[in-house]
């Protein structure tokens, strides 16, 4: 871990706080700086572990970016997908619960019938390579 | 606890800094006004408050304090809000836990109808406006108790904004007159509860109970209209009173079905709002107030004192009758709302927008809610006044206990005494032996039946002070109507005349100094005398008959 923290930490100092120039946006102005990375990796638990990670993060806001190319002045944003659907009201009776035995099964900890929570510092951190840019080439 | 050295009392309270051991700080100049970075909202004048008069020393300067708060109110349902497991207070750790509690993967929220009704009701009572359409978000942070990662909240579009909550506070010298104040009601939003957290700190580690997880909470988020602890308290109360009319929920605090948290913030009454905290944990009736004016205290000694408010979370140490700072708070928190993607907005009509050919199941009719809502306490107080006479302050303290009014009713059916006169009997006598022991309404050993018949009897055939040793044995003894025990004691008013005459001269022979005062027309002494007397007649005679014999005997 403390790896990460003197690389973050020499990135940090190499680039002052330019961070990478991202060369798949065209306004330039937007960087990745390195308390962005920690603030990420704070809120999602997700481990920008390389430079690599960081620079696929670069070139998924610019693929996002696009979308302001599309002009949307007086459009009113569609929320949900689900706008037009009815939203199921459900009576207010008791009909599930009881399965404590088969829920504890899938911990990995237990002490009598409850859930041991990992201490903060254990939480499971995903690593940042599940998601690859698209080409663009469809 | 060091108690905090307060000037004036609520309402409108003027906070004084009045320095260590009370004395003013004279020649200090007067310090640099409160820090404005990070003030709430745009920096507005804050509204004067109502002045109690009195000149501040030199050297002294007034603080004004604004307090908001955001409640939460577990919703009375039998199923929790988007799933159909069980709500419960007391169970054996996660068993009133369904698949979607517990966050498994592939499980949908499925919104329950009661909560949305019990919402609608809620936004009614507080003369709400009812959002016709309303949206769920999800708020993000991580915590062991909050196994999805997120809570489904409604943090865009509430389902009801813009109402008000109106409450009464004790002013005066003696706390007597009812002063009445309204607290802005900034919206009310559905949302889930977390589980609970048990820290085990034998073996270091935290136990995860899911039953609360999921359970649905009314927020109600009042606007900062309030200044001071007495008054955030009186607000919480009406609230309370409030969501047990309507049943939508037991608001017991104790329990945790409700808890309140409140941001408080100080300023210089005619300059921009200060920088707020927000206190979280204040989860007890007797310890809201004091927390809050404790708060306040200290953001006015550190300010006093040169120093800064941090815009930051504390929470209130029961213990030590202080708030301290939260630990595990660094740097302001990014909920990342996002929109519920597995749920489309909520609708609801009234009878006009009613769709045709629906399922009634699956609308609400906000209008016929309207129609079904229960009597608010604040109308039955009135109704109280109005047809009883009493004063405001005793319709809330008959409303201020369970099962209080219902009594008071009973023995006015049974009666044909004066409503004060039955108002004090309940309120003074009855109250005053139920607080004594701890005791609760339903658990009293007095029937409204017995309090009736003591009443007839005080009024005709014994003295008041008679009648209260009477209410004495009949709380001991149960069983027994007045009746028998005013035979058994003998506690019937005197009917020999001529025994109390002989009384109250053996009396005025005995204590000739008494009655030289009397004669010089010191108007206390003749008390004294029929206080004598009464006790002579152990309490059988009538204090105004007595009184009148006393006169004619000192030829007065």
């Amino acid at each position: 871990m403390w790896t990460r923290r003197v690389w973050l930490g020499l990135r940090a100092s190499a680039g002052g706080r330019r961070g990478f120039p991202s060369k798949a946006d065209p306004q330039g102005s937007r960087r990745v700086t390195a308390e962005l990375i920690e603030h990420l990796e704070r809120l999602a638990l997700v481990d920008f572990g390389s430079q690599e990670a960081v620079a696929r993060l670069e070139k998924a806001i610019a693929f996002a970016n696009r979308l302001r190319a599309v002009d949307t002045d007086g459009v009113e944003p569609m929320e949900s997908v689900l706008e037009d659907r009815c939203l199921y009201l459900r009576s207010d009776n008791v009909v599930e619960g009881n399965c404590a035995e088969e829920l504890l099964q899938n911990s990995h900890h237990v002490v009598e019938e409850y859930f041991v929570a990992p201490p903060e510092k254990h939480m499971e951190i995903t690593p940042f390579c599940l998601w690859t840019p698209p080409s663009k080439h469809h | 606890m060091a108690t905090p050295v307060l000037r004036w009392c609520c309402p409108g309270r003027r906070w004084v800094f009045a320095g260590i051991g009370g004395v003013s700080r004279h020649g200090r100049g007067v310090p640099t006004g409160s820090t404005s970075s990070g003030k709430r909202g745009q920096s507005s004048v804050a509204q004067q408050p109502l002045i109690t008069a009195q000149k501040p020393r030199k050297g002294e300067r007034e603080w004004a304090a604004v307090v908001g708060l955001e409640i939460h109110a577990q919703i009375a349902s039998n199923s929790k809000l988007f799933s159909g497991s069980q709500v419960d207070f007391a169970a054996p750790p996660n068993s009133l836990v369904s698949f979607f509690d517990a966050s498994l993967p592939g499980t949908l929220p499925v919104l329950n109808r009661r909560c949305v009704e019990a919402a609608v009701m809620t936004g009614l009572a507080l003369d709400c406006h009812i959002n016709r359409r309303s949206l769920f978000d999800r708020k993000h942070y991580f915590y062991a108790d909050l196994p999805a990662g997120y809570q489904i909240t409604q943090q865009r579009l509430p389902i009801a904004v813009n109402g008000s909550l109106v409450y009464s506070v004790c002013v005066g010298k003696r706390r007597s007159q009812m002063v009445t104040k309204t607290a802005g009601v900034k919206q009310i939003q559905l949302e889930q509860d977390s589980g609970k957290s048990l820290h085990d700190s034998l073996r270091s580690q935290t136990l995860i109970d899911l039953n609360r997880a999921g359970v649905g909470l009314l927020e109600v988020v009042l606007e900062p209209d309030m200044s001071c602890g007495e008054e955030a308290a009186a607000a919480i109360r009406e609230l309370q009173l409030i969501l047990q009319a309507l049943g939508t929920s037991q608001a017991n605090m104790a329990e945790g079905q409700l808890r309140v948290d409140a941001n408080i913030s100080v300023h210089n009454p005619g300059e921009p709002l200060g920088v707020r905290t927000e206190v979280k944990n204040l989860n007890s009736a007797r310890f809201l107030a004091k927390a809050i004016d404790y708060e306040i205290q200290r953001q006015i000694n550190e300010l006093e004192n040169g120093g800064k408010i941090l815009n930051e979370t504390r929470s209130f140490d029961y213990k030590l009758g202080c708030t301290v700072p939260m630990r595990d708070k660094e740097g302001k928190q990014d909920y990342r709302f996002m929109p519920e993607p597995n749920l489309p907005p909520l609708l609801l009509y009234d009878s006009e927008s009613l769709p045709t050919g629906t399922d009634p199941q699956q609308v609400i009719n906000i209008d016929q809610l309207r129609e079904q809502l229960p009597e608010l306490p604040r109308v039955t107080r009135e109704k109280l006044v109005q047809q009883y006479g009493m004063l405001p302050e005793h319709s809330f303290a008959l409303l201020n206990e369970v099962g209080l009014l219902e009594f008071f009713q009973n023995v006015i059916k049974e009666t044909r005494a004066e409503p004060k006169k039955v108002t004090s009997w309940v309120l003074n006598t009855f109250l005053g032996f139920l607080k004594q022991q701890n005791l609760a309404v339903s658990e009293s050993p007095v029937t409204p039946s017995a309090l009736a018949e003591l009443d007839l009897l005080d009024r005709k055939a014994i003295s008041s002070s008679a009648a209260k040793q009477v209410f004495q044995e009949l709380w001991r003894s149960k069983g027994k109507t007045p009746a028998q025990i005013v035979a058994e004691k003998k506690l019937e008013l005197m009917q020999d005349a001529e025994a109390l005459e002989q009384l109250c001269r053996s009396t005025l022979e005995a204590h000739p100094q008494v009655v030289t005062d009397v004669k010089k027309g010191n108007p206390r002494a003749i008390n004294k005398l029929i206080g004598l007397v009464r006790r002579a007649t152990l309490g059988r005679a009538d204090p105004t008959v007595i009184k009148e014999v006393l006169e004619r005997q000192l030829s007065l």
